[in-house]
């Protein structure tokens, strides 16, 4: 409940009349400080990098499950580790691959490191809070879906996502959507299954759970052999926490993790200015209808002289 | 057009030609001159043989946007999803037209009456500004028609874009319903100018509540980002406020800016009375817009001290940095207090120019340039260049049109 606590705080704070703004601030005030931790049973997926191999066989069941156009190269072709996007930078989802393994030569590790990127499914998703056709949808399972069928494509989510996942179908003119990975909720996480890379992979890299049991489960494994891991499980804390969750042997940092995000959530960013915004819904009137009056003040007094 | 002023061609200023009778409407759109002549001027005008170049390079593209998508015409970046349409039609149009608040206030609000006959420019120039901001919007959408969703089909009201698009859809009406005495004067309805007399004080705190709002939050819209614009363009404290005040000397600044062009290039269409308050006025708003520089520089200068990024000032992106803030910011600060000691308009028409280019810097650098400084330049493609060219020349067309036509730089003389 703390969530919806929270939601409604928000909406009541920007809902545009400054009468509905008073009545949810005075009722939710409480629980404005709080942040929401995610549902209690949300599943998640725990990702060990140190056993995935490259194989790009996750890669090739998400396509296959969504339903993805057939890629030019096909998905045992490794060559595409090699491929570069702009800035030099690994490849990354696209409207045609909601997952992609990026490939990484870390200097005195034996093998490269492979590391699976897909949607990491937050507790609380920027793209959800920046949204404004509400098109974005954190299912209590753990997925964060998206609605094609409201969405106006303003592209906000893009921009406030910060593992820059979603992709969006700039090819179509008539109906461009965003593509991103939705845990494969519509065919397997709602009846309880877990994502098709999940299954297909013959590493088990990837465990399905309970978001809660997997946090355990990634902190005995660093525990029990210590030096096989680095001592962070990524997408515990990182922006509110994040459904998937990554275990290295490698610093994050140095195979293209971003550890700056903070610990808030995204949304915690944007609070500063929805707090002001009753303030000046219900300030404002007033304090210019009386500077209108103060600087009219003479004209005022010598219209009341001329009648006395 | 001025040519033929001088040969004594008289614009038309009231409903009704020197001889007594109504002009009629075609004639009013024709400014008063015979078709034959009004081709004829279309012609002669240089600057409409740009525009034609334009449309003949732009119209294509623009069509063919609409035609083959978005992928057609920009890079289709997942990573820079924002480009020059909304970087520079919404970002930067928008700040740019404050001027119709700030004009509004001025007058209806503090009663500053002296400030009136600049006060419909000011009106004119906020509301095609923001109705050309949503034509870029429009451009931009990936599914333009859906544009009323968030008012009507599928609310998110707690984000920042739900309260732009209210506030912008909400302020445009503001502005247009401030415009109609103008607008009644030119067609002849004086009934709606008296009604928009009489709610002309509401309309104008409507005004400073949605401009203070909506403004602020194009800035906030980037504290969704904190991680991807750079830290000497972002602050998740002071964005919204960064973007008020910017918005508030951008918009004065603008006014002055467009008065000026008017000044050289419509000066056919200008009365004595604009004409000869001008250089005073232009003072004035100089005045104004000092005041919101200084206190831009000090809240920037604070939001840096806040987030403790002075580290970032002796790196190549805070050298970019000091050149925004001394050429768009100090610089225009000292061009317009040197001109108002000195009443020097045209030094202070200067220091406008600045001033709008250091607004237009800032924002470019918050959207596109500092934006995803960690990862790489994104260079916008030909064809989003040339659709912002046409849309930007068709705003200018349409400004033109509206200020040759309806009483905006002149005084209607009313004969009835």
């Amino acid at each position: 409940m703390k969530m919806l606590n929270r939601r409604s705080f928000l909406k009541g704070g920007l809902a545009g009349g400054a009468a509905i703004a008073a009545v949810g601030t005075s009722k939710q005030a409480g629980a404005a400080g709080q942040s929401f931790g995610g549902y209690p049973d949300s599943m998640g997926v725990l990702v060990d990098l140190t056993k995935c191999v490259g194989c790009r066989t996750c890669e090739a069941a998400c396509n296959k499950e969504q339903g993805l156009p057939t890629p030019d190269k096909p998905f045992d072709d490794l060559s595409v580790f090699e491929e570069k996007r702009e800035g030099g930078l690994p490849r990354r989802t696209t409207e045609k691959a909601y997952t992609v393994v990026q490939k990484y030569d870390v200097e005195g590790r034996e093998h490269p490191l492979f590391r699976k990127v897909q949607c990491n499914h937050c507790n609380e998703p920027a793209c959800l809070t920046s949204c404004f056709v509400n098109a974005y949808k954190k299912t209590p399972e753990g997925a964060v879906m998206y609605d094609p069928t409201v969405c106006v494509g303003c592209r906000t989510c893009m921009v406030a996502c910060p593992f820059y996942i979603p992709a969006y179908s700039y090819s179509s003119a008539i109906n461009p959507v965003v593509k991103k990975c939705i845990m494969c909720y519509d065919t397997r996480l709602k009846f309880g299954r877990p994502p098709a890379c999940v299954e297909a992979c013959p590493q088990e890299v990837m465990t399905f759970g309970k978001r809660k049991d997997l946090l355990k489960l990634a902190h005995q494994r660093i525990s029990e052999k210590p030096g096989a891991y680095v001592d962070h499980v990524y997408g515990e804390t990182e922006v509110g926490g994040t459904a998937w969750m990554y275990l290295s042997d490698v610093p994050f940092d140095k195979i293209g993790y971003d550890t700056h995000l903070g610990d808030q959530p995204i949304i915690s960013y944007v609070k500063e200015f929805l707090a002001i915004v009753p303030m000046v819904l219900t300030i404002w009137p007033a304090l210019f209808t009386g500077f209108h009056l103060l600087s009219n003040r003479k004209d005022a007094l010598k219209k009341e002289d001329n009648k006395s | 057009m001025n040519s033929l002023k001088s040969q004594g061609f008289a614009p038309v200023v009231s409903d009704r030609k020197k001889d007594g009778s109504e002009w009629t409407v075609k004639e009013k759109i024709m400014l008063g001159l015979s078709p034959k002549e009004y081709m004829a001027v279309q012609l002669r005008n240089p600057f409409n043989w740009v525009l034609w170049a334009i449309y003949a390079v732009g119209l294509p593209v623009l069509i063919g946007r609409f035609i083959f998508g978005l992928g057609w015409v920009t890079h289709s970046s997942y990573d820079y999803p924002w480009g020059l349409f909304l970087g520079w039609g919404l970002f930067t149009m928008v700040p740019l037209s404050a001027s119709g608040f700030m004009m509004g206030t001025t007058v209806e609000l503090f009663g500053r009456k002296d400030f009136k006959s600049i006060e419909r420019l000011g009106l004119l120039n906020g509301l095609l500004g923001y109705l050309f901001a949503v034509m870029f919007l429009q451009v931009d959408l990936g599914q333009p028609w859906r544009l009323i969703y968030p008012m009507f089909v599928s609310l998110g009201p707690a984000a920042v874009l739900f309260l732009v698009a209210w506030h912008v859809a909400t302020y445009l009406s503001c502005q247009v319903a401030e415009l109609v005495p103008a607008f009644s004067e030119w067609m002849g309805f004086p009934k709606a100018k008296k009604f928009v007399k009489s709610i002309v004080l509401g309309l104008t705190i409507a005004g400073i509540i949605l401009s203070t709002l909506h403004q602020g939050a194009l800035g906030a819209l980037f504290t969704y980002a904190p991680g991807k614009v750079h830290p000497l363009w972002y602050s998740s404290s002071f964005q919204w406020f960064h973007f008020f005040v910017s918005a508030v000397f951008a918009g004065l600044s603008m006014l002055i800016v467009v008065s000026t062009l008017t000044k050289w290039f419509m000066r056919w269409r200008c009365d004595e009375n604009y004409l000869n308050n001008l250089s005073k006025l232009t003072l004035g708003l100089a005045k104004g817009a000092s005041l919101a520089l200084i206190t831009y520089l000090v809240i920037k200068i604070i939001g840096i001290a806040h987030d403790n990024d002075w580290q970032y000032l002796a790196t190549g992106w805070g050298g970019w940095f000091m050149f925004e803030m001394i050429v768009g910011v100090i610089l225009p600060l000292i061009v317009y207090t040197m001109a108002v000691r000195n009443s020097n308009a045209s030094l202070a028409r200067f220091g406008a120019f600045l001033a709008v280019f250091g607004l237009a810097l800032n924002r470019l650098n918050t959207a596109l340039i500092t934006f995803n400084w960690q990862l790489y330049q994104e260079i916008p493609h030909w064809r989003e260049v040339v659709i912002v060219i046409t849309v930007y020349a068709t705003y200018i067309v349409v400004y033109r049109a509206v200020l040759a036509r309806m009483p905006i730089l002149y005084t209607w003389k009313e004969t009835k």
